[in-house]
């Protein structure tokens, strides 16, 4: 511990923490702009770059960054002395004087931190004014780049290369002209981007956002001759009253539904009957991959990995090329429900597929270009018509007038919106794993699962494993979240190195609930865990928690598909992934 | 090219290679050394200056003495060629009149080595070109 | 072999190789064959010989005489002449721009009468493409010295008794920083050569590096040695060849005669050198950028501490010094610490190169003992200002330094008193400036430097730089306002106070010394709307004084926007809202009629 003074109050702080820290535990909050990190989730953008957390102490030449200073013993800092005040209001002056005065019509007005500061330190006037920069926008299927707005923070660029190592965003070009962009300034969609849409994340102005269509969805309800189906992730509940200002972690699910319902949409499905179908999917195809191994069939390749992530199958498309058998060849839940709904659930109905327009609620980016892939269209049609994020949802609901908060608790419709516990913590690190392992031990074993909780694949931790039992049989099970992790256990694969059965791999940091289109958790990890918490209360509160007991699965596989793996669930529910090296 | 395997040997190297500089160094600092200046205009040359020039580069470098042996343009003392101007460290320039081999021998025996002044020194009244 | 009567020395550096002098050598080797001279006239490309002003330079030696401004055409001449009859060719003698007399050698040059050679040492004297010539020189003996009779903590002890500092711009303690990176703990560290010279108009590091490579490898040798680093790193801008080929010969070399490698002397301490390549950002010499720059990543710097010393190349204690200190330490080693500190001033020891540049007669590369005055190097060694005109300011310290006054001409310069008179030592640049120079604008010039060369990491320096830049740019286009100089101190002083690493935190300088030390040229342009110096056109009105014009017509036909009006015979008149103040009317008028007001 060391004695230093803060704001003219002698404090006791511990060895080895920065100025920002050292304030924060004593109660004095020192603003910052590029400066974040998510604790115990090992990510932290740290360039001190922006300069807005400057603080004046005693006998130093210049004004300290708080955020990178270490504390020393008998330091005087000054937070908010006329000096560090008036060098705080220019900087932020400055990045004022080359932003755009969008703030009325920005996508991000009201969550952007700029102009938070901006209101925070009194600024009313800019007294430097000058050139500003502009810039094309850069529209993808998924994320538009407005970088008019970008203020330099590099925290996408640190998402981007360090927690992803995707590498496709970074400074380019020189002093006023710097900003963060692809190489060569191309296009997103022209890169090896991803679309995890972690750069979205964590931008604190509206300079990356993701593509807006919110009006596609209102037009299609506004048509008469459509009937609009919408499915909604598990990771959307637990997230989507922040933006009501519902505390984090509260779930929402039954006014997550009847908002859907006010909103217009025929039938209100749940996305975790999807996930109920994939794990049985992708579950028999791990026991086959399995038992097909263990027989001694030197053709058969683990471990196997989950596939239900779009950011993630297009990550290893890019990079690993050389490995595309080893993804399971399962649909993602979003593409196995808009595949089910446009056939099974159209022929229900009597309707051709083109009458139906199948919107799907996620807490991701990603989903959007996913939807948008050739091989999940049938004559042109997409299985998915248009994918929106959390908050597109949220905006959609303040458009129609809805007071959220008072809305009353409704249920999903039959026969889409039935669910188990398996489908609900798919929204979580460790959960797609842990919901196919429920069903894969009982369909090997024959027997019932002692206790359906396992721990040992729970938590933050950005890489986990844990062996399961399998009545005699150890199963070695690998859980990756952030591409950079994944990108750590391909490479062990790569070597020959690897002795996993299975991998379940998220590309957001604590998995769905982290995702790119959940409301903005300005860089407050508890954020994130408390919907995790959410998540699986959700899944203690349901009656059936594994897959294949989902009664209306059953029918479906009864009526329709036949079995798992059958040539229809193949045709229907299976994918292939495709070299894009080059 | 051999590895230099030690501080010795570096030293070694050292002395070997330093005559390839030696000029240089002691043209750098030629107060402190014997410079022997040669006529060498068409007057000297005409009456054997190269060969003196030749004859004091050599017997400097046998007996190890630290001279500078330049040639310089016509003294105006045509008639006693070739002329050779010496300067010892500290002293005045002499200047010796019809230096032959011999002459050039006696020079440096007994004026460089010695201090002794020799015969054939011509009086000086004028400014050589490096003052 | 025998040994050579004669030497040709002829400069190789950038500056007199792009003056043909490789023609030269050309020209004088083919005359002294055809004179069968070969085996007793020895031709040597040298590094710069410094007076880069009278370039390019050749120095005959036994008998020192220094030709400049030399023709390959001429070499026939020299041979014939000098070579052959020892008679000087006079016309191409330096004549002192005093007495007008020739000066035949270079000890009688008042350029050099005041230099103090160390880190030059070997600059225009040796062949830098032969080790044998170093090794005669001293070469690598302060290295043998120090691993075959001497501990790691022994030499940077002598080191710091030294008093050496870095050369590079900060200034600080060499020893010091050596001794901090020997007590980092870790197994494996480095030595970097910071070789990213990039202050404009400065080339000392270049000049040292094509003159004299082996004493910067030496040295950085000798600082493995003392902080345990077995790898050594050159950084150097790809745009200086002619280095990089000079570099690459003599680490061959080096390796060849196991200099550099495994088991250095029989010592069993191993050392090799690798040159890096850097794509000329000025910004990458701040040393964790440059570091950042070697690692393949963005040339940009991170906040210090952790420095280098402790977490540097690839995360490991690495030692990062410039060119020119590197240059100096194996001399301190041979010579002693006690002679290198008898040189200089009470903080500041030894000497500094200069790269002396702008409106003075004797442009070049220059190296002074700490201690001599501005006034000595500008009219002693620079032979004063150029045409006659009136000295106004002299810049030191590249784009992070300062303008300062006559008032400081008799200012002993070392590190301390450039800082107190509100510039800065920097890397060795010095910018004369004379009367017509308008500071308004030479503040501007150096921010477009700075401007183009942030990196763009921190908000100050991208966006408050281009702004302290555009209020500049608008005092010298008239638009100025009074209260536009009170912005300017508080936007720099900002700038200074929160910039991440000294390119920021300096790049006010030239803007804050300049409103200090020339208020007045400041005023006159937002208050009276004139530039004193007549640099801004915007400020300058070309009018015709009625009593003078003839009506010639000759201004009117001229003026290609057709401000000018008039009949013939009759006073003309320029209209000033059209005039784009070309100046062609004014140098026309046969009459002086045309008048800069």
């Amino acid at each position: 511990m060391i004695n230093l003074t803060i704001d003219n109050k002698p404090v006791v702080v511990k060895k080895g923490i920065t100025i920002l820290e050292a304030a924060s535990s004593v109660g004095v909050h020192i603003p910052t702009l590029c400066y974040m990190k998510l604790d115990d989730m090992n990510i932290e953008n740290k360039p001190g770059g922006c300069r807005v957390c400057v603080v004046e102490v005693k006998g130093r030449r210049n004004l300290a960054p708080a955020c990178c200073t270490e504390v020393a013993e008998g330091m005087d800092i000054s937070t908010h002395s006329i000096r560090a005040i008036n060098a705080r209001r220019t900087v932020v002056e400055l990045i004022l004087s080359d932003h755009p005065p969008d703030c009325l019509v920005c996508a991000k007005s009201g969550d952007c931190e700029l102009q938070d500061m901006a209101h925070n330190l009194g600024i009313r006037e800019i007294h430097y004014k000058g050139e500003q920069s502009t810039y094309r926008e850069d529209t993808s299927p998924a994320i538009t780049r407005e970088i008019d707005k970008c203020i330099m923070c590099r925290r996408c660029e640190m998402m981007c290369n360090e927690v992803q190592t995707v590498g496709v965003l970074s400074a380019i070009n020189r002093g006023f002209d710097s900003v963060v962009s692809p190489a060569f300034e191309m296009n997103l969609d022209h890169s090896v981007c991803t679309y995890c849409g972690q750069c979205v994340a964590v931008c604190p102005t509206g300079a990356l956002t993701e593509v807006d269509e919110t009006g596609k969805v209102i037009k299609a309800l506004s048509d008469p001759n459509k009937t609009v189906v919408v499915q909604t992730a598990p990771a959307v509940r637990a997230a989507l009253g922040e933006e009501f200002g519902m505390e984090a972690g509260t779930l929402v699910t039954g006014k997550l539904v009847s908002a859907l319902k006010r909103l217009g949409f025929d039938y209100v499905f749940d996305t975790d009957f999807a996930a109920d179908l994939t794990i049985m999917e992708e579950g028999t195809e791990l026991l086959s991959r399995l038992e097909k191994f263990l027989g001694g069939d030197k053709e058969v390749k683990l471990p196997i990995l989950t596939s239900c992530c779009p950011a993630w199958v297009k990550f290893f498309e890019h990079q690993f090329p050389e490995m595309l058998e080893i993804p399971s060849t399962a649909r993602s839940p979003q593409q196995m429900f808009g595949s089910i709904a446009k056939t099974y659930f159209a022929e229900k109905l009597g309707k051709k597929r083109d009458d139906l327009v199948v919107v799907s609620i996620m807490p991701c980016v990603a989903k959007k270009y996913e939807c948008g892939r050739d091989e999940f269209k049938v004559d042109d049609n997409p299985d998915v018509d248009h994918a929106i994020t959390t908050r597109e949802l949220a905006a959609l609901v303040k458009l129609a007038n809805i007071e959220f908060e008072k809305l009353p608790n409704e249920d999903f419709d039959h026969p889409l919106g039935e669910s188990t516990g398996a489908g609900v913590i798919f929204g979580t690190t460790g959960g797609v794993i842990e919901a196919a392992v429920r069903t894969a031990y009982e369909l090997h074993t024959g027997k019932d699962l002692p206790r359906l909780d396992f721990e040992e694949l729970r938590g933050m931790e950005g890489l986990r494993q844990a062996t399961i039992d399998f009545n005699g049989l150890p199963i070695k099970i690998g859980i990756a979240h952030g591409l950079g992790n994944a990108r750590k256990l391909l490479e062990e694969i790569q070597a020959g190195k690897s002795e996993f059965h299975a991998i379940e791999i998220m590309s957001c940091p604590g998995g769905c609930i982290g995702g790119g289109g959940q409301p903005y958790h300005h860089g407050d990890a508890e954020v994130i865990k408390k919907r995790q918490m959410a998540i699986y209360q959700e899944d203690k509160n349901k009656v059936l928690r594994k897959s294949h007991e989902n009664p209306y699965i059953i029918k479906l596989y009864e009526e329709f598909l036949g079995k798992p793996m059958s040539e229809k669930a193949h045709h229907l529910l299976h994918t292939k992934y495709f070299d894009r090296k080059n | 090219m051999a590895k230099i395997k030690t501080l010795d040997d570096l030293i070694k190297m050292k002395d070997e290679v330093q005559s390839k500089i030696k000029l240089r160094e002691n043209s750098d600092h030629p107060e402190n050394l014997i410079q022997v200046k040669v006529g060498m205009a068409t007057c000297g040359i005409a009456s054997g200056a190269k060969e003196t020039l030749k004859y004091f580069v050599e017997e400097t470098e046998r007996q190890a003495i630290d001279a500078v042996v330049t040639q310089t343009g016509c003294m105006g003392y045509c008639y006693a060629e070739p002329t050779v101007e010496v300067i010892l460290p500290g002293k005045e320039p002499v200047v010796f009149g019809y230096v032959n081999n011999t002459k050039a021998q006696e020079i440096i025996d007994k004026y460089i080595n010695k201090g002794e002044l020799v015969d054939g020194i011509i009086p000086i009244s004028f400014k050589t070109i490096d003052e | 072999m025998a040994d050579f009567k004669m030497h040709v020395l002829i400069c190789g550096g950038t500056g007199c190789k792009a003056s043909l002098s490789e023609a030269i050598k050309t020209s004088f080797n083919s005359t002294i064959e055809s004179c069968e001279l070969e085996d007793d006239v020895q031709v040597i490309m040298t590094g710069c010989f410094g007076f880069c002003e009278k370039g390019p330079i050749i120095k005959i030696l036994p008998d020192n005489t220094f030709y400049v401004h030399v023709k390959p055409e001429d070499a026939e001449e020299i041979v014939k002449e000098h070579l052959v009859k020892g008679r000087p060719v006079e016309r191409l003698l330096y004549k002192d721009p005093k007495s007008e007399e020739n000066i035949p050698t270079s000890k009688g040059m008042d350029f050099y009468k005041k230099q103090i050679r160390i880190a030059l040492r070997n600059c225009g004297f040796i062949d830098p493409e032969q080790i044998e010539e170093y090794i005669a020189r001293d070469g690598y003996m302060a290295l043998g010295k120090c691993i075959s009779g001497m501990t790691p903590v022994d030499v940077i002890d002598e080191i710091k008794k030294s008093g050496l500092r870095g050369r590079g711009g900060g200034g600080f303690p060499t020893g010091l920083k050596w001794e901090i990176t020997h007590k980092s703990q870790a197994g494996q560290k480095y030595v970097v050569c910071n070789a990213d010279e990039g202050d404009p108009g400065a080339f000392m590091d270049r000049s040292i590096l094509e003159g004299d490579p082996h004493s910067v490898l030496e040295a950085m040798a000798i600082c493995g040695y003392c902080i345990g680093a077995d790898t050594g790193l050159i950084y150097i801008r790809a745009e200086y060849p002619l280095a990089i080929e000079r570099l690459k010969v003599a680490i061959n070399q080096a390796r060849e005669y196991g200099l550099l490698g495994e088991n250095i002397l029989g010592s069993g301490f191993n050392f090799d050198i690798e040159l890096r390549y850097g794509a000329g950002a000025f910004v990458c010499g701040e040393e964790t950028a440059l570091i950042h720059s070697m690692e393949g990543l963005r040339g940009e710097p991170t906040f210090k501490p952790p420095f280098p010393s402790e977490s540097g190349y690839l995360g490991k204690p690495t030692n990062v010094n410039n060119v020119e200190t590197f240059a100096n330490i194996p001399v301190i080693l041979n010579k002693g610490a006690d002679w290198f500190s008898s040189i200089g001033t009470e903080n500041s020891k030894g000497t500094k190169v200069f790269a002396l540049a702008g409106k003075i007669n004797n442009v070049g590369l220059i190296e002074v003992p700490m201690g001599t005055t501005l006034r000595e190097v500008v009219y002693d060694i620079g032979g004063g200002i150029k045409d006659g005109k009136e000295f106004k300011s002299v810049q030191t310290g590249g784009p992070s330094g300062g303008c300062l006054t006559k008032d400081f001409l008799d200012t002993p310069i070392d590190y301390d008193n450039l800082v107190a008179a509100g510039s800065m030592m920097g890397s060795g640049g010095m910018i004369v400036m004379d009367e017509d120079d308008c500071m308004v604008s030479i503040a501007k010039f150096y921010l477009e430097f700075t401007l183009e060369e942030s990196c763009g990491k921190c908000t100050p320096c991208r966006i408050g730089n281009k702004r302290l830049y555009e209020i500049l740019d608008s005092i010298t286009e008239g638009k100025g306002k009074e209260e536009d100089i009170e912005r300017l101190k508080m936007l720099s002083n900002v700038i200074k106070d929160t910039s991440l690493c000294g390119l920021g935190q300096s790049s006010p300088n030239p803007v804050l010394s300049t409103i200090h030390n020339f208020e007045d040229e400041y005023k006159a342009h937002v208050v009276d709307g004139k530039c004193p110096s007549g640099q801004c056109k915007a400020l300058l009105q070309y009018v015709i004084e009625e009593d003078k014009c003839t009506g010639c017509t000759l201004c009117f036909r001229n003026c290609p926007v057709g401000a000018i009006t008039g009949e013939r015979r009759a006073p003309h008149f320029i209209d000033q809202s059209l005039c784009i103040k070309c100046g062609v009317c004014y140098e026309k008028c046969k009459f002086d009629a045309i008048e800069l007001v």
